[in-house]
């Protein structure tokens, strides 16, 4: 039976109540003999015909706004279905009009408080993890989405995040500790670490939420600390034996070869040498520190390798000349560009470039590549074949023995200590390139046959329309060497 | 990344879902103790070598847990196909973390004994060899957890690398104790610690080669490329 039409037993119902005590009167008139019963009954007839067509419209109507309000509950537009005006419709229409927009102005502030908290938890700069029951992560802002990368919402939180200590933390503020806050790294592919916040909201949200984990990177903060120590201990070590090599030539030139033209020529000589090893090593050493504090940054500008190609031989075009050195130059120039560091990666290709010309045998050619490639090695794992460049470095020298490779990219590591300080080198060229192809999130390898020769290779990721920037989330540049 | 389909009775999504963490939690836990211990001997700390020790219980009771709950999960749900490798290899998997735990707590006990000696040039390169090996143990975690193929796979290939740093460590080492007799003990112990991390990278390309095995549901050919040249000199 539907509820909001005139049916049959309503309209009954309600005239036999109304008509009621009007026949109680008549039948008392009649029964007083005031009115004649003929007449009584014509009046009962008429009356209840009257009463039942006014009934019938009253309730018509009625049921007709109740329609037309339950209608508005479902969301429909008022004025759709609008009964129309009369005495009995005018009035509840409007009270329920009033009603609705009550409501209506309710729901869009609400919605806009909504939107609001939305917006500010979206632009919050720290990656931020809500958390329901048994570690569940229920939400997370963008920033968090970009760090970890993938889709983690419904799954434990040790799905993205490891740490023992982290885990420690939300199990301890689900179960009723109010707040926590630990220290956690993340040891590779790059040493970060991060402050880790986890906090009891005190109610239950709606989506199940019940606590907040907010991480904070402190990374900057520690390298810092670190890289004083690092340098203060490297600088000396480094330091000591030219600085000591000088302090005897001056203390000989003093005492017993005062007056010996010939030897201070020499001595000089030798001294200004070990000097200018000193300044050397010096600016590398802050090169380095400058590097390594940047290097879990990405670069942001878009770099032409091609053009940078050109610039690094063009500097290094008077040293291939002093060793009748020939410079080829080979670049595929339809590679795009890379997201880097101008100065970087200038310093990159000097750096290879140098150690070719200066290892490699004199009259020999240096083969400078630019190129895509059809296959990735094992450590570029986390690169795309068609969206990677590879820049190598080819010479013709004596090579590398095996067992060395893994060992290059170190601080000053050397294979044969005598030639590489009598060629000028700091040692510190390779741990360069090394960190500023890890902060390129590229990959370096190196490949030699001792006796022929080595080839060094370069492979960095080109920009795409879109680039995932998840520091995070990147697997490993575990680069082929690895090496402090 | 493999969708899964959650099964009709979600109660078994759950039970799975429990193997799972568990299984993360131990991963944390190793990488965690693998990197304090290289702290300990990178910063000669006695304390922290001393914490990976009493950590390491932990890893076995985590060990057993997931046993129970796997034999939980084979016998209440009789799992097949993809689930079953799920379960059997969430098994395996736990083995080879302990084992790496364990591994992980001999470095630190040995640490506690270099520490009271000085230190010889080659404990760089072993850091180096340590650093290596968490790398590309977090790697081989990161490929089982989102099940991915070629990240698993590239754990497998660069096991040439881990092996000729360890080969290039070891001649060190030798040479190092070969020129002064005094230093053999700490040689000796240097040794074993190469040894241990070089294991513990083997664990890792095991724990690849069962992801890829849990995808694909074929055994890879036993050869995979080796580079350990010491036992062939």
């Amino acid at each position: 039976m539907d509820r909001s039409s005139v049916t049959f037993s309503r309209l009954a119902n309600s005239a036999a109540f109304l008509i009621l005590p009007v026949w109680t009167v008549l039948g008392i008139l009649v029964a007083f003999n005031f009115l004649s019963f003929s007449a009584a009954v014509v009046s009962a007839v008429v009356l209840l015909l009257f009463m039942v067509g006014t009934l019938y419209f009253v309730l018509t109507e009625w049921l007709g706004v109740i329609r037309w309000a339950r209608t508005l509950a479902q969301g429909a537009n008022p004025n759709a279905l609008k009964p129309r005006e009369s005495i009995i419709t005018t009035d509840p229409v409007a009270a329920v009009g009033v009603v609705w927009r009550a409501w209506q102005r309710e729901r869009e502030l609400l919605a806009g408080a909504v939107d609001w908290h939305l917006a500010l938890f979206a632009c919050l700069p720290d990656p931020l993890i809500l958390l329901g029951d048994d570690r569940r992560v229920t939400n997370l802002n963008p920033a968090a989405r970009q760090t970890f990368g993938k889709d983690i919402i419904g799954r434990d939180l040790s799905a993205v995040l490891r740490a023992p200590e982290v885990l420690e933390a939300a199990d301890a503020v689900l179960s009723g500790t109010p707040t926590r806050e630990i220290e956690f790294t993340q040891p590779v592919p790059v040493e970060r670490t991060f402050l880790a916040q986890v906090l009891s909201l005190g109610i239950v949200a709606a989506d199940g939420t019940k606590a907040v984990l907010t991480l904070h990177d402190i990374t900057s903060v520690r390298r810092v600390e670190q890289m004083r120590a690092d340098f203060v201990a490297n600088a000396s070590h480094e330091l000591r034996t030219p600085l000591s090599t000088l302090l005897g030539f001056i203390e000989t030139l003093r005492g017993p070869a005062h007056d010996d033209a010939e030897a201070r020529d020499r001595f000089l000589a030798i001294m200004q040498d070990q000097a200018s090893r000193m300044a050397r090593l010096v600016q590398d050493l802050l090169s380095l520190s400058r590097i390594e504090l940047n290097e879990h940054f990405l670069p942001q500008d878009k770099i032409d390798i091609s053009a940078l190609v050109n610039k690094a031989v063009e500097a290094l075009h008077p040293l291939a000349l002093n060793r009748r050195m020939k410079l080829v130059i080979n670049v595929d120039s339809t590679v795009g560009q890379v997201m880097g560091q101008e100065d970087e990666l200038i310093q990159v290709l000097q750096n290879l470039l140098d150690n070719a010309l200066k290892y490699g045998r004199e009259g020999t050619a240096v083969t400078i590549d630019v190129k895509y490639v059809s296959r990735l090695p094992a450590a570029a794992a986390h690169l795309k074949v068609g969206m990677t460049v590879l820049i190598s470095v080819t010479d013709k020298s004596d090579g590398i023995a095996r067992e060395h490779l893994p060992r290059l990219t170190e601080r000053f590591y050397r294979v044969d200590p005598a030639r590489s300080r009598s060629l000028g080198g700091t040692g510190l060229g390779l741990a360069i390139v090394k960190h500023i192809v890890n902060r390129h999130r590229g990959v370096l390898v190196v490949d030699s046959t001792p006796g022929e020769g080595s080839v060094f290779s370069v492979y960095l990721p080109l920009v795409s329309a879109t680039n995932s920037n998840s520091p995070l989330s990147q697997s490993p540049p575990t680069h082929h060497l690895m090496g402090r | 990344m493999t969708n899964r389909v959650d099964h009709i009775v979600s109660s078994y999504d759950k039970e799975l879902h429990i193997l799972d963490s568990q299984i993360d939690r131990m991963a944390g836990l190793a990488e965690s103790q693998l990197d304090t211990a290289l702290k300990a001997l990178a910063q000669k700390d006695n304390e922290l070598a001393s914490s990976v020790l009493i950590s390491d219980q932990q890893l076995d009771d985590l060990q057993t847990q997931v046993e129970a709950q796997a034999l939980r999960v084979l016998a209440l749900r009789s799992p097949v196909a993809d689930d079953l490798r799920r379960v059997v290899t969430a098994l395996k998997i736990a083995g080879e973390i302990e084992r790496i735990g364990d591994m992980a707590a001999n470095c630190a006990k040995r640490a506690l004994v270099l520490n009271q000696t000085s230190s010889l040039a080659p404990l760089h390169g072993l850091l180096v060899l340590g650093r290596t090996v968490q790398g590309r143990l977090k790697a081989s975690f990161d490929a089982y957890r989102s099940m991915e193929i070629f990240a698993a796979q590239s754990v497998r290939d660069m096991d040439v690398d881990v092996d000729a740093l360890y080969s290039s460590l070891f001649r060190e080492i030798l040479t190092y104790m070969m020129e002064d007799p005094r230093t053999i003990t700490a040689g000796s112990h240097l040794l074993f610690l190469a040894k241990n991390l070089e294991r513990i990278g083997d664990h890792a390309t095991n724990i690849a080669e069962e992801t890829i095995f849990l995808v694909t549901g074929k055994t890879l050919p036993a050869d995979r490329p080796k580079g350990d040249t010491t036992t062939s000199e």
